[in-house]
């Protein structure tokens, strides 16, 4: 996985609440069997004024010009800006794939659904929770200012806005060290192996029925 | 110190490592597979040189893009080359790596969160993932289960195990007897309505009280499904006779000696009387009224006999935009009556009301009735292919085909249109579905969440109408 530590850059907004994976990438592209390659397809239903197909080629496509990622001064943009429960819905990991793929790096809102917050670490991507008044601010900020960027520092666990203004945030330490070193968690997880087997081994004794095979029967 | 409860329960007894970061390695009992979430998974253990850990935890089958009609022909009789591909290949994947499959043509084939109980694949006890966040179903068992991203799919694959940090509780308490025709939907989509959409993050859910107590099998799977609806992963019920005459005789479940071992674990997977909750939550069953959403997220949502809110009349500013640009999505106007709501189409199906039950119910309200001729179409979708069989042999299939519905083969068809069944822009569909989201059955479609007996009587009136009032 890739790591994370610094990041700096452009801060996109994206001023509605309750974003849902559906949203994020609609369901017409969850049938490509690769990770990558989603970034043309975010947000695709708000993006684009026709209706999306797998097949398209999306330089060709009519953009809505009242969408934020399409105005020019958001358009590199690597931080989102999000409102209340970001991610909800759906499990797919192609809602991280896709925002990833996009550009973005990090995502800051005031709170995220737990299956894509636990998602976007897998793919390097870091999502920030700050209260509800600082994610206002910002919003604000960023209105304010073109090309307003923020620098976030993840082994001192802050967000540094430009007139130099500091937040700190929490992040779960095992999800840290992940992120920050760019480890496999299968291979952490597999220096585990013996504890693995024993736990196995004890509950094979307890509850032999979990271990039935099933079978072609 | 305080009893457990349930969650603590399967949490301590699938804990294989507490790390001293507060993260835990937690054993996964079930693992349930299907063609969307998984081809990168196995793609990533191919590229590491890895192979699964414990082939006998893992079941699969395709769902979300088979095609619900002209299944005679299989794989050939998907249109899409895209979905086909996918559908392959998990064959391919799981042929591979030697993992259970009901493949296409297979009668045991359905909605991966309908076959697992039906096969007793799912039991009380287990912890049980899946990649897809609908798991949460199988909580209705006493276990603990919920949805995965693909990266931990390939996790769970190689591993048997997950990294995780523990929840909170909640204890969703339904006191009380529920009215007739009021459902398993109907409970769940009051809760939603109650607690919000993020009410449920961060905790696992316990759904308890006299009304879940009283409901079936197939109506508490209906609540656990939808847990995540209201931002739990896990929602559960606590293990009782119910559950145990329900997996009692499956083709998975414990034989003889075990049999009797297995009841008596199992007899333990509730709630101590004096477990602790972080947050409890109470409904009066007697409340609850049919629901219909009205909105584009779950928690928006009335009984039948409401209205269209008003975005005026609330103060949350997030909130109210968030009600102006669903009106405007759905072309409703504030303060109309639910029941004027008309429809284009009806959909009886998918993870969260397509099991037998749920077919009963919504063939009991068409029954010798006819579809009104403003739909352009009803179809029912059952959940399986045994499910179908089922349904069949009681005749049901007859009784939706000579009210004028659509009877099709199994899937998770129009819950998210990933095959050919899909709503037109502007259209309104009354659907037994769980998320009304942007977009969800359909650019530009407009998804009403209901129970299966809501969504009849609407198929039949042309829109929305008090189930409780229609049958009479």
């Amino acid at each position: 996985m890739r790591a994370f530590s610094h990041h700096k850059g452009v801060v996109a907004p994206m001023d509605r609440s309750n974003v849902d994976t559906d949203l994020i990438i609609p369901k017409q592209f969850l049938k490509s069997i690769k990770r990558t390659g989603f970034g043309p397809n975010l947000f695709d239903a708000l993006r684009y004024l026709d209706e999306g197909r797998p097949d398209q080629d999306c330089s060709q496509r009519p953009l809505n010009p009242d969408f934020f990622l399409n105005q020019p001064r958001y358009r590199d943009a690597s931080v989102l800006l999000a409102r209340r429960n970001f991610g909800c819905g759906s499990s797919r990991e192609h809602a991280p794939w896709a925002l990833d793929d996009y550009g973005f790096r990090v995502i800051i809102a005031p709170s995220f659904a737990d299956i894509f917050y636990n998602n976007c670490f897998k793919n390097g991507l870091l999502p920030i929770v700050l209260d509800e008044e600082t994610v206002d601010k910002l919003f604000a900020e960023v209105a304010e200012q073109e090309g307003y960027q923020i620098e976030v520092d993840l082994p001192a666990q802050e967000v540094v806005t430009p007139s130099g203004e500091r937040f700190s945030f929490e992040v779960d330490p095992f999800r840290k060290h992940c992120l920050v070193n760019g480890l496999d968690d299968i291979g952490v997880t597999l220096e585990d192996s013996d504890a693995i087997k024993s736990y196995e081994a004890a509950r094979r004794q307890s509850a032999p029925w979990l271990f039935d095979a099933i079978t072609h029967s | 110190m305080a009893g457990k409860t349930l969650y603590d329960k399967l949490w301590d007894d699938h804990l294989v490592k507490q790390r001293d970061d507060g993260s835990a390695l937690i054993y996964i009992d079930r693992h349930l597979l299907h063609e969307v979430t998984s081809p990168q998974a196995f793609e990533g253990l191919r590229l590491a040189g890895r192979r699964p850990w414990r082939l006998d935890a893992n079941l699969a089958t395709p769902d979300h893009n088979v095609p619900t009609t002209d299944r005679a022909r299989g794989i050939d009789g998907i249109v899409d080359p895209v979905s086909r591909i996918q559908v392959e290949t998990l064959d391919r994947n799981c042929d591979e790596f030697g993992i259970l499959e009901f493949k296409i043509k297979d009668q045991r084939q359905g909605i991966v969160h309908v076959i697992g109980p039906e096969q007793g694949a799912t039991l009380p006890g287990m912890t049980i993932v899946c990649g897809d966040s609908h798991t949460s179903t199988h909580g209705a068992f006493g276990t603990l289960a919920h949805g995965i991203g693909t990266s931990e799919v390939e996790h769970v694959l190689a591993t048997q195990c997950l990294v995780q940090k523990k929840m909170k509780n909640m204890l969703v308490k339904v006191n009380g007897k529920l009215g007739p025709y009021v459902t398993g939907k109907d409970v769940v989509l009051a809760i939603i309505g109650k607690i919000g959409t993020a009410g449920g993050t961060g905790y696992a859910i316990e759904f308890g009280g006299e009304a879940i107590r009283n409901l079936s099998m197939e109506a508490r799977m209906t609540i656990c499904n939808m847990s995540i609806e209201a931002g739990a992963r896990v929602g559960m019920v606590a293990v009782d006779d119910t559950t145990i005459n329900y997996v009692k005789g499956r083709p998975y479940a414990p034989k003889g000696e075990q049999w009797e071992a297995a009841v008596a674990a199992w007899k333990d997977l509730h709630s101590d009387a004096d477990a602790e909750f972080d947050k409890v939550v109470e409904l009066d069953a007697a409340d609850i009224k049919p629901q219909v959403t009205w909105g584009t997220s779950p928690e928006m949502v009335a009984g039948v006999d409401g209205q269209v809110p008003d975005p005026g009349q609330e103060a949350d500013p997030i909130k109210r935009e968030g009600i102006v640009r669903a009106l405007q999505y759905m072309g409703l106007k504030p303060n109309m009556p639910i029941s004027e709501i008309q429809l284009d189409r009806v959909f009886i199906g998918s993870c969260t009301n397509s099991r037998i039950e749920d077919l009963r119910e919504a063939a009991a309200v068409v029954k010798g009735r006819k579809v009104s001729p403003t739909l352009k179409q009803a179809m029912v979708v059952p959940g399986s292919g045994l499910v179908k069989a089922q349904a069949e042999q009681e005749g049901l299939d007859r009784i939706f085909i000579e009210a004028g519905l659509e009877w099709r083969d199994p899937g998770c068809s129009m819950c998210l249109a990933m095959n050919a069944d899909k709503l037109g822009q502007g259209e309104h569909c009354a659907s037994t579905s769980n998320r009304n989201f942007e977009g969800r059955q359909g650019f530009g479609g407009r998804t009403h969440l209901v129970s299966p007996a809501m969504a009849a009587a609407a198929a039949i009136a042309g829109h929305f109408t008090d189930v409780r009032e229609f049958v009479h």
